[in-house]
Protein backbone atom coordinates (compact mmCIF):
# COMPACT_ATOMS: atom_id res chain seq x y z
CA UNK A 1 0.00 0.00 0.00
CA UNK A 2 2.82 2.37 0.56
CA UNK A 3 4.84 1.97 -1.96
CA UNK A 4 1.81 3.85 -3.78
CA UNK A 5 2.84 6.97 -2.51
CA UNK A 6 6.31 6.66 -2.38
CA UNK A 7 7.04 8.19 -6.21
CA UNK A 8 5.25 11.18 -5.82
CA UNK A 9 6.12 12.18 -1.83
CA UNK A 10 9.63 12.74 -0.27
CA UNK A 11 11.60 10.10 1.96
CA UNK A 12 9.99 12.24 5.71
CA UNK A 13 6.83 12.11 3.61
CA UNK A 14 7.16 8.11 2.79
CA UNK A 15 7.65 7.50 6.22
CA UNK A 16 4.80 9.40 7.72
CA UNK A 17 2.61 7.24 5.11
CA UNK A 18 4.36 4.11 6.22
CA UNK A 19 3.47 5.47 9.65
CA UNK A 20 -0.51 5.98 9.03
CA UNK A 21 -1.37 4.06 6.67
CA UNK A 22 0.14 0.56 8.53
CA UNK A 23 -2.12 2.35 11.38
CA UNK A 24 -5.12 2.88 9.09
CA UNK A 25 -4.55 -1.27 7.98
CA UNK A 26 -4.82 -1.75 12.05
CA UNK A 27 -8.52 -1.34 11.90
CA UNK A 28 -9.53 -3.87 9.22
CA UNK A 29 -13.15 -3.15 10.37
CA UNK A 30 -13.25 0.09 7.83
CA UNK A 31 -9.64 -1.10 6.29
CA UNK A 32 -9.76 0.78 3.06
CA UNK A 33 -7.13 0.76 0.40
CA UNK A 34 -6.64 4.48 -0.72
CA UNK A 35 -6.34 4.59 -4.47
CA UNK A 36 -3.43 5.86 -6.41
CA UNK A 37 -2.66 9.22 -7.65
CA UNK A 38 -4.49 9.42 -11.50
CA UNK A 39 -0.98 10.53 -12.98
CA UNK A 40 -2.06 10.21 -16.43
CA UNK A 41 -5.63 12.09 -16.12
CA UNK A 42 -3.57 15.05 -14.63
CA UNK A 43 -1.31 15.41 -17.02
CA UNK A 44 -4.18 15.36 -20.09
CA UNK A 45 -4.44 18.43 -21.63
CA UNK A 46 -7.80 18.04 -23.12
CA UNK A 47 -10.86 17.40 -21.28
CA UNK A 48 -11.74 14.16 -23.08
CA UNK A 49 -8.25 12.74 -22.90
CA UNK A 50 -8.72 13.51 -18.94
CA UNK A 51 -12.09 11.98 -18.87
CA UNK A 52 -10.97 8.52 -20.52
CA UNK A 53 -7.61 8.34 -18.30
CA UNK A 54 -10.78 8.59 -15.04
CA UNK A 55 -12.76 5.34 -16.69
CA UNK A 56 -15.42 4.88 -19.37
CA UNK A 57 -17.37 7.66 -20.68
CA UNK A 58 -19.60 9.13 -17.73
CA UNK A 59 -23.50 9.61 -17.76
CA UNK A 60 -25.49 12.75 -16.67
CA UNK A 61 -26.60 11.61 -13.03
CA UNK A 62 -28.91 14.09 -10.98
CA UNK A 63 -27.92 12.45 -7.87
CA UNK A 64 -25.16 14.44 -8.19
CA UNK A 65 -25.55 18.03 -6.66
CA UNK A 66 -22.88 19.76 -7.98
CA UNK A 67 -22.46 23.72 -6.84
CA UNK A 68 -20.23 26.56 -9.01
CA UNK A 69 -21.28 30.28 -8.88
CA UNK A 70 -22.67 31.66 -12.18
CA UNK A 71 -20.18 34.31 -12.22
CA UNK A 72 -16.63 34.31 -10.48
CA UNK A 73 -15.12 37.84 -10.33
CA UNK A 74 -11.67 36.75 -10.40
CA UNK A 75 -10.95 33.10 -11.55
CA UNK A 76 -8.26 32.01 -8.82
CA UNK A 77 -10.75 31.34 -6.48
CA UNK A 78 -13.99 29.34 -7.61
CA UNK A 79 -15.55 28.05 -4.35
CA UNK A 80 -17.13 24.71 -5.42
CA UNK A 81 -19.48 22.05 -3.46
CA UNK A 82 -19.72 18.54 -4.84
CA UNK A 83 -22.71 16.24 -2.86
CA UNK A 84 -24.12 13.14 -3.94
CA UNK A 85 -27.00 11.73 -2.40
CA UNK A 86 -26.07 7.86 -1.58
CA UNK A 87 -29.91 6.75 -1.75
CA UNK A 88 -29.71 8.28 -5.02
CA UNK A 89 -26.43 7.26 -5.91
CA UNK A 90 -25.41 4.30 -3.80
CA UNK A 91 -21.29 3.41 -3.43
CA UNK A 92 -19.99 6.27 -5.14
CA UNK A 93 -15.60 6.07 -4.04
CA UNK A 94 -14.19 8.57 -6.28
CA UNK A 95 -14.91 12.18 -7.13
CA UNK A 96 -13.06 14.41 -9.79
CA UNK A 97 -13.13 18.07 -10.36
CA UNK A 98 -12.74 18.88 -13.93
CA UNK A 99 -12.43 22.50 -15.32
CA UNK A 100 -13.10 22.10 -19.16
CA UNK A 101 -10.86 25.22 -20.35
CA UNK A 102 -7.97 24.96 -18.20
CA UNK A 103 -4.03 23.99 -19.23
CA UNK A 104 -4.57 20.30 -17.39
CA UNK A 105 -8.40 20.15 -16.98
CA UNK A 106 -8.29 17.43 -13.53
CA UNK A 107 -8.08 19.74 -10.86
CA UNK A 108 -8.54 17.19 -8.29
CA UNK A 109 -9.74 14.18 -7.40
CA UNK A 110 -11.27 12.36 -4.05
CA UNK A 111 -10.52 9.06 -2.98
CA UNK A 112 -13.95 8.85 -0.60
CA UNK A 113 -13.99 5.47 1.87
CA UNK A 114 -17.34 3.75 3.13
CA UNK A 115 -18.95 6.20 5.92
CA UNK A 116 -17.60 9.26 4.64
CA UNK A 117 -20.42 11.27 3.19
CA UNK A 118 -19.71 12.26 -0.61
CA UNK A 119 -19.49 15.90 0.41
CA UNK A 120 -16.40 17.86 -1.08
CA UNK A 121 -15.76 21.64 -0.97
CA UNK A 122 -12.67 23.08 -2.27
CA UNK A 123 -11.76 26.42 -4.24
CA UNK A 124 -10.07 25.61 -7.99
CA UNK A 125 -8.60 28.16 -10.51
CA UNK A 126 -10.62 28.74 -13.48
CA UNK A 127 -8.69 29.91 -16.88
CA UNK A 128 -11.47 31.31 -18.73
CA UNK A 129 -15.13 31.32 -18.43
CA UNK A 130 -16.04 27.67 -19.46
CA UNK A 131 -18.08 24.28 -18.16
CA UNK A 132 -16.96 22.88 -14.78
CA UNK A 133 -17.40 19.11 -14.31
CA UNK A 134 -18.02 16.62 -11.27
CA UNK A 135 -17.55 13.13 -11.85
CA UNK A 136 -18.64 10.66 -9.48
CA UNK A 137 -17.16 6.94 -9.84
CA UNK A 138 -19.68 4.15 -8.38
CA UNK A 139 -19.05 0.15 -8.96
CA UNK A 140 -16.91 1.25 -11.83
CA UNK A 141 -19.07 3.35 -13.81
CA UNK A 142 -18.90 7.25 -14.04
CA UNK A 143 -21.13 9.67 -13.64
CA UNK A 144 -21.24 13.49 -13.84
CA UNK A 145 -23.15 16.81 -13.62
CA UNK A 146 -21.40 19.83 -15.29
CA UNK A 147 -22.10 23.77 -14.73
CA UNK A 148 -21.35 26.71 -16.07
CA UNK A 149 -18.91 29.59 -14.67
CA UNK A 150 -18.65 32.66 -16.11
CA UNK A 151 -14.91 34.23 -14.93
CA UNK A 152 -14.73 38.29 -14.87
CA UNK A 153 -12.35 40.45 -14.77
CA UNK A 154 -12.03 42.34 -11.66
CA UNK A 155 -12.41 46.15 -11.10
CA UNK A 156 -10.27 48.05 -8.97
CA UNK A 157 -13.02 48.37 -5.81
CA UNK A 158 -13.16 45.92 -2.50
CA UNK B 1 -8.12 69.02 -25.22
CA UNK B 2 -11.00 70.12 -22.98
CA UNK B 3 -13.40 68.04 -24.63
CA UNK B 4 -11.18 64.99 -24.53
CA UNK B 5 -11.44 65.37 -20.90
CA UNK B 6 -14.97 65.60 -20.95
CA UNK B 7 -15.84 62.75 -22.60
CA UNK B 8 -13.28 60.82 -20.27
CA UNK B 9 -15.10 61.80 -17.64
CA UNK B 10 -18.19 61.22 -18.98
CA UNK B 11 -17.23 57.39 -19.97
CA UNK B 12 -15.76 57.29 -15.76
CA UNK B 13 -19.49 58.09 -14.69
CA UNK B 14 -20.90 55.61 -17.24
CA UNK B 15 -17.87 53.07 -16.01
CA UNK B 16 -19.24 53.29 -12.36
CA UNK B 17 -23.03 53.95 -12.71
CA UNK B 18 -23.40 51.35 -15.86
CA UNK B 19 -23.07 48.64 -13.16
CA UNK B 20 -25.94 49.44 -11.29
CA UNK B 21 -28.20 47.03 -13.34
CA UNK B 22 -26.16 44.09 -12.55
CA UNK B 23 -27.56 41.32 -10.26
CA UNK B 24 -26.76 41.44 -6.79
CA UNK B 25 -27.75 38.42 -6.26
CA UNK B 26 -24.82 37.24 -8.24
CA UNK B 27 -21.88 38.20 -5.78
CA UNK B 28 -24.62 36.91 -3.09
CA UNK B 29 -24.01 33.10 -4.53
CA UNK B 30 -20.37 33.63 -4.63
CA UNK B 31 -20.15 34.76 -1.13
CA UNK B 32 -21.91 31.93 0.08
CA UNK B 33 -20.11 29.16 -1.45
CA UNK B 34 -16.94 30.47 -0.08
CA UNK B 35 -17.78 30.43 3.23
CA UNK B 36 -15.94 32.39 5.92
CA UNK B 37 -13.18 30.77 5.95
CA UNK B 38 -10.50 33.80 5.79
CA UNK B 39 -6.72 32.53 5.17
CA UNK B 40 -5.88 35.85 6.38
CA UNK B 41 -5.87 34.08 9.96
CA UNK B 42 -2.75 32.44 8.96
CA UNK B 43 -0.89 36.52 8.34
CA UNK B 44 -1.94 37.34 11.62
CA UNK B 45 -0.33 34.42 13.46
CA UNK B 46 2.82 35.04 11.09
CA UNK B 47 2.61 38.84 12.01
CA UNK B 48 2.42 38.40 15.59
CA UNK B 49 5.27 36.04 15.53
CA UNK B 50 7.47 38.75 13.71
CA UNK B 51 6.47 41.02 16.55
CA UNK B 52 7.96 39.04 19.40
CA UNK B 53 10.92 37.42 17.15
CA UNK B 54 14.63 39.07 17.61
CA UNK B 55 15.60 40.23 14.11
CA UNK B 56 18.03 42.61 12.68
CA UNK B 57 21.63 43.90 13.37
CA UNK B 58 20.45 44.63 17.03
CA UNK B 59 18.85 41.29 17.00
CA UNK B 60 15.93 42.31 19.31
CA UNK B 61 11.99 42.43 18.85
CA UNK B 62 10.04 45.27 18.41
CA UNK B 63 8.39 44.86 21.48
CA UNK B 64 10.10 48.38 22.67
CA UNK B 65 8.03 49.84 19.72
CA UNK B 66 5.74 52.48 20.31
CA UNK B 67 2.58 52.78 18.43
CA UNK B 68 1.18 55.40 20.52
CA UNK B 69 -0.30 54.15 23.38
CA UNK B 70 2.74 52.96 25.06
CA UNK B 71 5.91 51.10 24.06
CA UNK B 72 4.87 47.02 23.35
CA UNK B 73 1.01 47.88 23.22
CA UNK B 74 -0.66 46.42 20.73
CA UNK B 75 -4.32 46.12 21.43
CA UNK B 76 -6.33 49.14 20.26
CA UNK B 77 -3.13 50.51 18.62
CA UNK B 78 -4.61 50.43 14.84
CA UNK B 79 -7.67 52.68 15.25
CA UNK B 80 -5.99 55.70 16.31
CA UNK B 81 -3.64 55.76 13.29
CA UNK B 82 -2.81 57.73 11.31
CA UNK B 83 -1.13 59.83 14.17
CA UNK B 84 1.36 62.78 15.25
CA UNK B 85 4.61 60.91 17.04
CA UNK B 86 6.92 63.39 18.72
CA UNK B 87 9.89 61.71 18.40
CA UNK B 88 9.90 62.13 14.32
CA UNK B 89 7.94 65.24 14.13
CA UNK B 90 5.63 63.90 11.86
CA UNK B 91 2.13 62.60 11.45
CA UNK B 92 2.35 58.68 10.54
CA UNK B 93 0.42 55.81 9.24
CA UNK B 94 1.31 52.56 10.99
CA UNK B 95 3.20 50.78 8.00
CA UNK B 96 5.83 53.89 8.26
CA UNK B 97 5.41 53.80 12.11
CA UNK B 98 6.48 49.91 11.75
CA UNK B 99 9.53 51.04 9.18
CA UNK B 100 10.75 53.82 11.91
CA UNK B 101 10.34 51.16 14.97
CA UNK B 102 12.23 48.24 12.61
CA UNK B 103 14.94 51.05 11.79
CA UNK B 104 15.62 52.91 15.31
CA UNK B 105 14.99 49.66 17.40
CA UNK B 106 16.41 46.70 15.11
CA UNK B 107 19.14 48.70 13.28
CA UNK B 108 17.39 47.58 10.54
CA UNK B 109 18.27 49.16 6.83
CA UNK B 110 15.74 51.61 5.55
CA UNK B 111 16.48 51.32 2.08
CA UNK B 112 15.79 47.55 2.17
CA UNK B 113 12.50 47.48 4.42
CA UNK B 114 11.11 49.99 1.69
CA UNK B 115 12.11 48.77 -1.80
CA UNK B 116 9.39 46.29 -1.28
CA UNK B 117 6.70 47.28 0.96
CA UNK B 118 4.18 45.49 -0.68
CA UNK B 119 4.04 41.70 -1.97
CA UNK B 120 4.57 41.69 -5.83
CA UNK B 121 3.78 38.60 -8.27
CA UNK B 122 4.85 35.52 -6.98
CA UNK B 123 5.72 36.45 -3.35
CA UNK B 124 3.77 35.29 -0.62
CA UNK B 125 3.78 38.56 1.83
CA UNK B 126 6.02 40.87 3.68
CA UNK B 127 7.01 41.14 6.71
CA UNK B 128 5.26 44.65 6.84
CA UNK B 129 1.76 43.02 5.45
CA UNK B 130 1.84 40.33 8.21
CA UNK B 131 2.57 43.02 11.10
CA UNK B 132 -0.30 45.48 9.99
CA UNK B 133 -2.57 42.33 9.74
CA UNK B 134 -2.14 41.05 13.00
CA UNK B 135 -1.77 44.85 14.47
CA UNK B 136 -5.70 45.12 12.55
CA UNK B 137 -6.26 42.06 14.90
CA UNK B 138 -5.34 43.70 17.62
CA UNK B 139 -7.93 45.93 17.04
CA UNK B 140 -11.02 43.81 15.98
CA UNK B 141 -14.24 44.71 17.27
CA UNK B 142 -12.77 48.51 18.47
CA UNK B 143 -14.26 51.65 17.75
CA UNK B 144 -12.44 53.51 14.99
CA UNK B 145 -11.03 56.93 16.37
CA UNK B 146 -8.13 58.44 14.86
CA UNK B 147 -6.15 60.96 16.85
CA UNK B 148 -7.33 64.91 15.92
CA UNK B 149 -6.14 66.56 18.54
CA UNK B 150 -2.51 68.05 17.68
CA UNK B 151 -2.39 70.79 14.76
CA UNK B 152 -0.38 68.72 12.53
CA UNK B 153 -3.05 65.99 12.49
CA UNK B 154 -5.60 68.48 11.48
CA UNK B 155 -3.61 69.62 8.54
CA UNK B 156 -2.91 66.19 7.41
CA UNK B 157 -6.96 65.42 7.22
CA UNK B 158 -7.35 68.77 5.29
CA UNK B 159 -4.48 68.05 2.99
CA UNK B 160 -6.09 64.79 2.44
CA UNK B 161 -9.65 66.17 1.68
CA UNK B 162 -8.01 68.63 -0.73
CA UNK B 163 -6.23 65.42 -2.50
CA UNK B 164 -9.22 63.62 -1.92
CA UNK B 165 -11.23 65.82 -4.77
CA UNK B 166 -8.14 67.05 -6.74
CA UNK B 167 -8.38 66.16 -10.47
CA UNK B 168 -5.27 64.84 -12.36
CA UNK B 169 -3.62 62.23 -14.70
CA UNK B 170 -4.21 61.49 -18.37
CA UNK B 171 -7.82 60.61 -17.37
CA UNK B 172 -8.51 63.95 -15.06
CA UNK B 173 -9.90 61.47 -12.25
CA UNK B 174 -9.88 61.96 -8.70
CA UNK B 175 -10.93 59.55 -5.86
CA UNK B 176 -13.85 61.24 -5.17
CA UNK B 177 -14.62 60.32 -9.41
CA UNK B 178 -15.72 56.87 -8.23
CA UNK B 179 -15.80 57.39 -4.57
CA UNK B 180 -18.27 60.20 -3.16
CA UNK B 181 -21.44 58.89 -4.30
CA UNK B 182 -23.11 55.63 -3.16
CA UNK B 183 -24.72 52.57 -4.89
CA UNK B 184 -21.94 52.64 -7.43
CA UNK B 185 -19.96 49.87 -8.84
CA UNK B 186 -17.04 49.37 -11.17
CA UNK B 187 -18.06 45.78 -12.94
CA UNK B 188 -19.37 43.40 -9.63
CA UNK B 189 -17.29 46.14 -6.88
CA UNK B 190 -19.06 48.41 -4.99
CA UNK B 191 -17.42 51.88 -4.50
CA UNK B 192 -17.92 53.13 -1.16
CA UNK B 193 -18.57 56.54 -1.15
CA UNK B 194 -15.51 57.62 1.59
CA UNK B 195 -17.15 61.23 2.28
CA UNK B 196 -19.90 59.46 3.76
CA UNK B 197 -19.34 57.78 7.45
CA UNK B 198 -20.80 54.64 6.82
CA UNK B 199 -19.02 54.25 3.49
CA UNK B 200 -15.75 55.18 5.05
CA UNK B 201 -16.02 53.09 8.10
CA UNK B 202 -17.17 50.03 6.27
CA UNK B 203 -13.78 50.71 3.79
CA UNK B 204 -11.52 51.96 6.37
CA UNK B 205 -12.32 48.60 8.90
CA UNK B 206 -12.59 46.05 6.87
CA UNK B 207 -8.62 46.14 5.46
CA UNK B 208 -5.99 45.15 5.71
CA UNK B 209 -7.82 42.09 3.23
CA UNK B 210 -6.81 38.78 2.23
CA UNK B 211 -7.21 39.76 -1.36
CA UNK B 212 -8.66 35.70 -2.63
CA UNK B 213 -7.99 36.50 -6.17
CA UNK B 214 -4.30 37.58 -5.43
CA UNK B 215 -3.91 35.01 -2.41
CA UNK B 216 -2.72 37.56 -0.67
CA UNK B 217 -3.13 40.00 2.31
CA UNK B 218 -3.40 43.75 1.39
CA UNK B 219 -3.42 46.76 3.52
CA UNK B 220 -4.83 49.91 3.23
CA UNK B 221 -1.00 51.22 1.97
CA UNK B 222 -1.36 49.02 -0.90
CA UNK B 223 -4.96 49.63 -1.95
CA UNK B 224 -4.21 53.68 -1.91
CA UNK B 225 -1.14 52.60 -4.06
CA UNK B 226 -3.52 50.83 -6.58
CA UNK B 227 -6.22 53.62 -6.67
CA UNK B 228 -3.38 55.77 -7.97
CA UNK B 229 -1.87 53.23 -10.34
CA UNK B 230 -5.58 52.62 -11.92
CA UNK B 231 -5.93 57.01 -12.21
CA UNK B 232 -2.52 56.38 -14.10
CA UNK B 233 -1.42 58.59 -11.61
CA UNK B 234 2.48 58.89 -10.28
CA UNK B 235 3.11 55.91 -7.93
CA UNK B 236 2.35 56.46 -4.15
CA UNK B 237 5.08 55.95 -1.66
CA UNK B 238 4.60 53.90 1.54
CA UNK B 239 4.09 56.10 4.11
CA UNK B 240 4.68 59.27 1.82
CA UNK B 241 2.92 62.55 2.63
CA UNK B 242 -0.23 62.22 0.21
CA UNK B 243 -0.64 58.71 1.56
CA UNK B 244 -0.97 60.11 4.88
CA UNK B 245 -3.09 62.60 3.99
CA UNK B 246 -5.61 60.44 2.50
CA UNK B 247 -5.47 57.71 5.48
CA UNK B 248 -6.07 60.09 7.53
CA UNK B 249 -9.16 61.37 5.29
CA UNK B 250 -10.30 58.20 5.48
CA UNK B 251 -9.75 57.17 8.70
CA UNK B 252 -11.81 60.58 10.05
CA UNK B 253 -14.69 60.15 8.05
CA UNK B 254 -14.31 56.65 9.53
CA UNK B 255 -14.71 57.82 13.31
CA UNK B 256 -17.09 55.70 15.23
CA UNK B 257 -17.03 52.53 12.95
CA UNK B 258 -15.71 49.31 14.34
CA UNK B 259 -12.58 47.74 12.49
CA UNK B 260 -13.50 44.59 11.15
CA UNK B 261 -10.27 43.87 9.59
CA UNK B 262 -8.65 41.40 8.24
CA UNK B 263 -10.95 41.34 5.46
CA UNK B 264 -11.83 38.67 2.74
CA UNK B 265 -12.46 40.47 -0.22
CA UNK B 266 -12.66 39.21 -4.15
CA UNK C 1 6.06 29.64 7.66
CA UNK C 2 3.93 27.29 5.40
CA UNK C 3 2.84 23.97 6.22
CA UNK C 4 0.23 25.29 8.74
CA UNK C 5 -3.19 24.39 8.69
CA UNK C 6 -6.37 25.77 10.66
CA UNK C 7 -8.94 23.11 10.97
CA UNK C 8 -12.72 22.83 12.52
CA UNK C 9 -14.57 20.15 12.74
CA UNK C 10 -17.73 20.00 14.40
CA UNK C 11 -20.61 17.98 15.13
CA UNK C 12 -23.91 18.63 13.21
CA UNK C 13 -26.14 15.45 14.55
CA UNK C 14 -24.73 12.20 13.16
CA UNK C 15 -22.03 13.88 10.82
CA UNK C 16 -18.77 15.55 11.42
CA UNK C 17 -18.64 18.38 9.50
CA UNK C 18 -14.30 18.93 8.81
CA UNK C 19 -13.13 22.45 7.26
CA UNK C 20 -9.49 22.84 6.54
CA UNK C 21 -7.43 25.78 5.53
CA UNK C 22 -3.73 25.20 4.70
CA UNK C 23 -0.92 27.60 4.06
CA UNK C 24 0.64 26.80 0.52
CA UNK C 25 1.24 28.73 -2.82
CA UNK C 26 -0.10 26.38 -4.67
CA UNK C 27 2.00 28.10 -7.59
CA UNK C 28 1.25 26.39 -11.32
CA UNK C 29 4.86 26.84 -12.96
CA UNK C 30 3.14 28.70 -15.68
CA UNK C 31 3.40 32.22 -13.91
CA UNK C 32 6.16 34.34 -14.30
CA UNK C 33 7.30 36.75 -11.72
CA UNK C 34 7.69 40.82 -11.71
CA UNK C 35 11.57 40.49 -12.77
CA UNK C 36 9.59 37.92 -16.06
CA UNK C 37 11.18 34.80 -14.71
CA UNK C 38 9.07 31.44 -14.00
CA UNK C 39 7.93 30.87 -11.03
CA UNK C 40 8.47 27.38 -10.12
CA UNK C 41 5.56 25.41 -9.69
CA UNK C 42 5.01 24.65 -6.29
CA UNK C 43 1.75 22.88 -5.33
CA UNK C 44 0.09 20.17 -2.70
CA UNK C 45 -0.49 16.99 -4.74
CA UNK C 46 -2.08 14.60 -1.77
CA UNK C 47 -3.49 15.64 1.14
CA UNK C 48 -5.71 13.39 3.32
CA UNK C 49 -8.07 14.04 6.49
CA UNK C 50 -7.72 11.28 9.42
CA UNK C 51 -10.44 10.38 11.74
CA UNK C 52 -8.09 9.49 14.35
CA UNK C 53 -6.39 6.88 12.45
CA UNK C 54 -9.22 6.09 10.12
CA UNK C 55 -8.68 8.10 6.70
CA UNK C 56 -11.98 9.99 5.86
CA UNK C 57 -11.21 11.01 2.91
CA UNK C 58 -7.57 10.89 0.38
CA UNK C 59 -7.49 14.07 -2.38
CA UNK C 60 -5.16 14.18 -5.21
CA UNK C 61 -4.58 17.86 -6.11
CA UNK C 62 -3.36 19.31 -9.71
CA UNK C 63 -2.03 23.00 -9.57
CA UNK C 64 -5.39 24.36 -10.49
CA UNK C 65 -6.22 24.25 -6.90
CA UNK C 66 -6.50 27.76 -5.28
CA UNK C 67 -3.66 29.47 -3.37
CA UNK C 68 -3.83 28.90 0.84
CA UNK C 69 -6.17 25.93 -0.33
CA UNK C 70 -9.80 25.25 1.91
CA UNK C 71 -10.91 21.68 2.11
CA UNK C 72 -14.94 20.83 3.80
CA UNK C 73 -15.51 17.25 4.44
CA UNK C 74 -18.22 15.53 6.26
CA UNK C 75 -18.29 11.69 7.57
CA UNK C 76 -20.45 9.67 9.98
CA UNK C 77 -19.39 8.54 13.26
CA UNK C 78 -17.25 11.50 15.16
CA UNK C 79 -18.11 11.96 18.55
CA UNK C 80 -16.98 15.03 20.43
CA UNK C 81 -13.16 15.34 21.63
CA UNK C 82 -12.16 12.89 19.15
CA UNK C 83 -8.86 13.79 17.21
CA UNK C 84 -9.25 14.99 12.91
CA UNK C 85 -5.85 15.53 11.38
CA UNK C 86 -4.71 16.86 7.84
CA UNK C 87 -1.73 15.79 6.52
CA UNK C 88 -0.39 17.19 3.04
CA UNK C 89 2.59 16.77 0.88
CA UNK C 90 3.12 18.23 -2.19
CA UNK C 91 5.53 18.29 -5.49
CA UNK C 92 8.88 19.62 -4.04
CA UNK C 93 8.60 16.86 -1.21
CA UNK C 94 7.13 19.56 1.59
CA UNK C 95 5.01 18.32 4.14
CA UNK C 96 2.10 19.99 6.29
CA UNK C 97 0.05 18.43 9.28
CA UNK C 98 -2.53 19.88 11.48
CA UNK C 99 -4.99 18.81 13.89
CA UNK C 100 -8.11 19.97 16.24
CA UNK C 101 -10.48 17.75 18.31
CA UNK C 102 -14.52 17.83 17.48
CA UNK C 103 -16.46 19.91 19.10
Amino acid sequence: MTTIYAKCISRRGWLRWTLILSAAAAFPGRAWAAVARPKEAFSATALDEALAALGDAPQVHEGIQFMTPDIAENGAVVPIRIQVDSEVLPNVSKVSVLVEMNPNPLAASFDIPPGTEVYIETRVKVAQTCTLYAVAEADGQLYMQSRETKVTLGGCGG
Amino acid sequence: MKRHHLCVAQFAVWLCSAQLVADEGVFDQYRDLMGDENPAVFIVDEGEELWFMPGGPESTTLEACDLGLGPGITAGAYVRFPRYFADTDAVMDLESRLVYCMTTIQGRDLKTLTAKPYSQRGDFGTEIEALVTWLAAESEGATIAPEQTHAAERAMFNLGEEIFFYRAGPHDFSCATCHEQSGMRIRLQALPDLTSQSGASEAWGSWPAYRISQGLVRTMGWRLRDCFRQQRWPELQMGSEVSVALQTYMAVNAAGGTMAAPGLKR
Amino acid sequence: MAGRIRIRAQKKGDITEVKALMRHPMETGMRKDQAGDPIPAHFITEVSVFHGDQPVMQGHWGAAVSANPFLGVRFAGGKSGDIVRVVWTDNQGGTGEGDTTIR
